[in-house]
């Protein structure tokens, strides 16, 4: 089983676009989705990726959650920068965040978390120092941003993927 | 009545979504720097695929979405291996 | 079957998500107009496609399930598509800008601790 599916849910995602694309469920291209997602799942075995499994559920669903408002809140949040009085944002700077997570696919999706959010760039991370480079628009709105990295999004992804 | 409210904002959003790729282009033409310009290219094909989707939706054709699927991949690759030449001045390693 | 037969109750929903996606992306592109630095403007694109393509999308969708009657949702493939690959341009970008004025002895840009190192090492 784990021979012919080194990737189950690669494989069911790949099967999931495909369906999408070609907007039919089909037999026959339920048959070629199919093999093609088995066939591209062994493709990735030779690339080697890191694995890692998400070891508990809720903290996602909760994690999902907190993303979705705040990405909505920062939305709003750097439309109101963008639109705002004539002259640059108040203050818009660079932060050095130390992390404590070590699994990489967790620093990946903290990464596409922080890219989603508009209002913050991940520019760098230094796996030598574990130091992570970040640039944020708008400094001076009274958050302290790296609090929030820290407890909202790093604490929940160690839970995650410990 | 629903008709004449779906014509003016079809109008009102492909206007916004023009002058959109429009200052889009200024940053290509005129960003100081060459990281400037590949930033504003990335913005105005996200623009064109925007662009496209509301010609599907206007003229309920499918085949306006697959136009906006290629862009979409084509923006990618493209704005990956600018970047890429950015860093290293060259792009295949 | 144009877009004109959408009846009302489907119509409103519609027109508002396609005018607050293109406002957004209006949005995104006067910041990458107006901010004055690089790493500022590198927010813009976020906005418009976090904000933009997910409100299109679902107009798009809408539309379509109201007029053909079909419940395949292949909007949903771009906007996972978008989600998936806009991080990874934005980082690719950003390193590259930081790379390029670290190599030019920017003073704006926070300086690599290894970077200084080897420098002093060079000196001595």
């Amino acid at each position: 089983m784990r021979y012919w599916f080194p990737f189950p849910f690669l494989s069911l995602g790949l099967l999931l676009f495909w369906v999408l694309i070609s907007q039919s469920v089909s037999p026959g291209t339920l048959v070629l989705g199919g093999a093609l997602s088995i066939a591209l799942a062994w493709a990735m075995v030779n690339l080697g990726p890191h694995k890692s499994v998400p070891g508990r559920v809720r903290p996602l669903f909760r994690l999902a959650g907190a993303v979705l408002v705040d990405v909505v809140r920062s939305n709003i949040a750097v439309l109101r920068v963008m639109l705002g009085r004539r002259g640059k944002p108040a203050t818009s700077g660079f932060l050095t965040v130390d992390l404590t997570l070590q699994d990489e696919n967790a620093i990946a999706l903290l990464a596409c978390i922080l890219t989603a959010t508009p209002g913050t760039a991940w520019l760098e991370f230094d796996r030598t120092t574990r130091q992570l480079t970040l640039h944020i628009l708008d400094t001076a709105d009274g958050m302290d941003w790296q609090h929030i990295i820290k407890t909202r999004y790093e604490r929940p992804l160690t839970e995650i993927f410990q | 009545m629903s008709e004449l409210l779906i014509i003016w904002c079809m109008l009102l959003a492909q206007l916004m979504l023009g002058v959109a790729m429009a200052c889009t282009l200024y940053r290509i033409i005129f960003g100081p720097r060459a990281q400037d310009r590949v930033l504003g290219l990335d913005a105005l094909y996200v623009c064109a695929m925007l662009l496209l989707l509301t010609f599907g939706i206007r003229t309920a054709n499918v085949i306006y979405f697959e136009a906006a699927l290629i862009i979409a991949v084509l923006g990618f690759v493209s704005t990956i291996a600018f970047a890429k030449f950015m860093m290293r001045g060259e792009v295949i390693e | 079957m144009t877009v004109l037969d959408l009846p009302a109750w489907a119509a409103i929903p519609v027109c508002l998500l396609l005018l607050l996606g293109a406002g957004n992306a209006l949005a995104g592109a006067i910041g990458l107009l107006r901010l004055k630095s690089f790493y500022a403007r590198l927010h813009a694109p976020s906005l418009m496609v976090s904000g933009a393509t997910i409100l299109i999308c679902l107009a798009s969708m809408l539309t379509f399930a109201v007029l053909q009657n079909r419940w395949v949702f292949h909007e949903l493939a771009i906007i996972a598509f978008m989600i998936i690959t806009t991080p990874v341009t934005l980082m690719l970008l950003g390193q590259a800008a930081l790379y390029r004025d670290r190599a030019e002895g920017s003073q704006e840009v926070p300086h690599k601790e290894e970077g200084l190192k080897t420098e002093a090492a060079v000196e001595e």
